[in-house]
């Protein structure tokens, strides 16, 4: 899960971390209130996850509470690359003299957190990587944790004096237990900025939680339910289905993630274009097909014509622990309580593969054993249908 | 032969009384895996599938002398499942679990280096996974929850991130008539315990393995390391596949660890890689079988060559095949042997 900003930041101050005093508004009345609460200028800032918010006109400064409001109104009604704005963050605005970039990450290879700094801050790390690579610092944290003098050290490469190095370090040690304490992916501070009076401040958060970990953090639920997730996104949690809605039209139903990115591209292989990635997983209950069915049919809305935006979906099952008979099954339950309108192609092999041929062929469905012959089956059905 | 695990692998079930514990018992006594004991606390003294429970793996492995352990604890307890095997003196170790907080895993990888020794890359105790199917050696063993029914001996090592893309590919490579020496998962997660340059070393020292098939997928550089490594160090041919090149970037694929992030670890990239290393990479996974045995017949034809000409290209094969990555495989022989002078396992035995 990512946080907004304003979540991220939430998280911050808990441990400590230097925050500009701030709060989230979703109207622009509240937006006034807590413009007038902080006090002179403020910024207003585009609560969406995607990068490039002060370009599109997400971020801007208020200067009174009635300022506030009017700027806060603007950008509730934008739509930054396709997100739209439903909530604001509201805070104390700080001069900047100088930006630097801070996170903590997992390095895959060397299997331990890593510490990321630069001395070019508040632009993307990535293009400085690209441009500048030499500009930035990364150093690995052992295992036995991490100690203020190696904080110091690090931090000695890039701040100008040692008030400032101190600082820096102590943002360094509470960004590190925000990481580990809070199960992070990532921990980035960007920009962790300095003001003309020598403050280091932490102007930017964004924070991934380690999804695997919320069995121990109650308090992730809160922050996820906060209306960013769509209908089907939140009834593909509920059922444990991982779901990520794509572009084309080509449904598809697969058990294990593996062969899902394979069926995908298998799809696009053969001339069509996959509408999502959807993981039923190991076990393969009824219910999760029913619901798998009602996610695809539902999150790609319908065309001007009122048509189905999906032209066509694929069930592509190898049984292993999943057995076959169960999702026929769930198909055939799904079928009966709401009928599809456009065409389905099912490929099943494996574990009660004969079961399930016949629970299939009693409700007049028929299935393929190979996945190249079901998947350029249901690229020419959903051309059929669009032409 | 195989890599890993074979007819003496003696194996415990930790979470054996658990509903995916008992039924995978059940699947891997039915394929003659001897499973000698499972682990679940406070059941000790019960029996599942006729196989006897123990308290703690401690008390499990000083009644079996077991030398391998399968993990099918819950996501919150399976990392302590992993310290707790490490510490009894389990030499593999495979987590089937999914969804194991990554610094959960850490912490578990890291204990378990610690116990090999950091100068022993190939050594004992070794984790497999988390999030992995397991591994199966056709024929002798499996550990885990590869269907059985899909695998057969044969000439080919298979080593993929994922569970049922591997499926699908060992039951069209068995169905082409290239069986296996051992199918092995080494799981979806951002952090493993076996990465694809482990799993090739092994193949490569394996005397049955001809080829391998190694299967990839977006994320992290594991591919991009394991091209690297085939140009280096392996004699064998490797056919290589990477799915998800129609992923988008920061979506997470059902697996924890397949996420392009930072406009890196794509599919592109990673056959891009393999390419340039000169590794055959399958467009699609169906083609992989066919390319798996041009590479062997090739293979075969050039022995054949070297035979008839003479000794002095044999020669020059066999060093080439022997001499990948030879401080590896001979310091894990010396420091098994120190470690309490348990044989080494699998292939050298």
């Amino acid at each position: 899960m990512n946080l907004h900003e304003y979540q991220a930041k939430e998280l911050f101050a808990r441990f400590g971390l230097p925050v500009t005093p701030g709060q989230v508004a979703a109207t622009p009345e509240e937006a006034r209130d807590v413009a007038a609460s902080i006090g002179g200028t403020v910024v207003i800032k585009a609560q969406v996850q995607v990068g490039g918010r002060g370009k599109a006109g997400g971020v801007r400064l208020a200067h009174t509470p009635e300022d506030a409001f009017e700027k806060a109104r603007d950008i509730l009604a934008l739509t930054i690359k396709g997100f739209p704005v439903r909530k604001v963050l509201v805070a104390q605005a700080a001069e900047i003299q100088k930006e630097y970039y801070l996170s903590i990450v997992i390095d895959r290879q060397r299997k331990l957190p890593l510490i990321i700094l630069s001395s070019e801050g508040g632009v993307d790390i990535e293009e400085v990587a690209r441009t500048h690579p030499d500009r930035i610092l990364r150093q690995p944290i052992g295992m036995e944790g991490l100690r203020v003098y190696q904080a110091r050290a690090l931090m000695k490469h890039v701040f100008p004096n040692w008030p400032q190095v101190q600082q820096a370090a102590d943002v360094l040690m509470k960004l590190y237990r925000v990481f580990t304490e809070g199960d992070c992916s990532l921990a980035e501070i960007n920009p962790l900025a300095v003001t003309p009076e020598g403050k280091v401040l932490a102007l930017d958060a964004k924070v991934s939680l380690d999804d695997n970990a919320d069995f121990r953090h109650r308090e992730w639920e809160t922050w996820r339910d906060s209306g960013d997730e769509t209908a089907a996104a939140r009834l593909a949690r509920e059922k444990g289905l991982s779901y990520v809605k794509l572009d084309g039209d080509i449904g598809c139903v697969v058990n294990g993630a593996g062969l899902a990115m394979a069926t995908m591209d298998l799809i696009k292989y053969y001339g069509g274009e996959p509408a999502n990635f959807l993981d039923i997983g190991g076990s393969s209950n009824p219910e999760k097909v029913t619901a798998a069915l009602k996610i695809i049919t539902t999150d790609s809305g319908r065309d001007a014509s009122g048509r189905s935006r999906i032209r066509a979906i694929l069930f592509n099952i190898f049984g292993g622990i999943t057995r076959c008979d169960d999702v026929a099954n769930g198909i055939v339950k799904s079928l009966r309580e709401s009928p599809l309108e456009i065409p389905l192609v099912i490929r099943l092999t494996g574990t009660n593969e004969e079961k399930a041929r016949e629970i299939l062929k009693e409700f007049g469905l028929s299935a393929t054993t190979k996945m190249d012959e079901a998947v350029q089956m249901v690229v020419a059905r959903a051309q059929e249908v669009t032409v | 032969m195989s890599i890993l695990i074979d007819k003496n692998t003696r194996l415990i079930v930790q979470g054996i009384t658990g509903r995916d514990g008992a039924f995978h018992t059940e699947q891997m006594l039915k394929y003659g895996t001897r499973v000698v004991a499972g682990v679940t606390p406070g059941k000790g003294g019960e029996t599942v599938h006729g196989v006897p429970v123990f308290d703690s793996v401690a008390e499990a492995m000083e009644a079996t002398r077991a030398n391998t352990s399968v993990i099918y604890v819950p996501a919150p307890f399976a990392a302590d499942a992993i310290h707790e095997a490490a510490d009894a003196g389990v030499s593999l170790i495979v987590c089937i679990t999914e969804g194991v907080p990554v610094r959960d895993t850490l912490a578990a990888y890291h204990k378990v280096l610690a116990l090999r020794g950091a100068s022993n890359p190939l050594g004992r105790p070794r984790l497999v996974g988390p999030n992995c199917p397991g591994l199966i050696t056709p024929g002798q063993s499996k550990v885990g929850i590869l269907p059985g029914q899909i695998v057969k001996p044969g000439p080919v090592g298979v080593v993929s991130k994922s569970g049922t893309l591997t499926y699908e590919v060992v039951k069209q490579l068995s169905d082409r008539g290239l069986g296996q020496t051992t199918c092995l998962g080494v799981g979806g997660d951002p952090v493993i315990g076996t990465h694809f340059i482990d799993a090739l070393t092994m193949f490569e020292a394996d005397g049955k393995t001809e080829g391998i098939v190694l299967m990839g997928e977006i994320g992290g550089s594991d591919e991009e390391e394991a091209a690297q490594f085939i140009k280096r160090h392996l004699s064998k041919p490797v056919v290589a596949f990477v799915a998800g090149q129609t992923a988008p970037p920061g979506k997470r694929m059902g697996h924890a660890g397949a996420i392009i992030s930072g406009g890196t670890g794509t599919a592109a990239e990673k056959i891009a890689a393999f390419e340039a290393a000169g590794v055959p990479v399958a467009r699609i996974p169906s083609e992989i079988p066919e390319l798996m045995a041009e590479q062997l017949e090739r293979r075969r034809s050039r022995s054949r060559a070297n035979s008839k000409n003479g000794s002095r290209n044999g020669n020059r094969e066999m060093k080439r095949a022997r001499g990948a990555a030879p401080g590896r495989t001979r310091r894990k022989k010396t420091s098994a042997s120190r470690r309490g002078g348990k044989p080494a396992r699998g292939t050298r035995r």
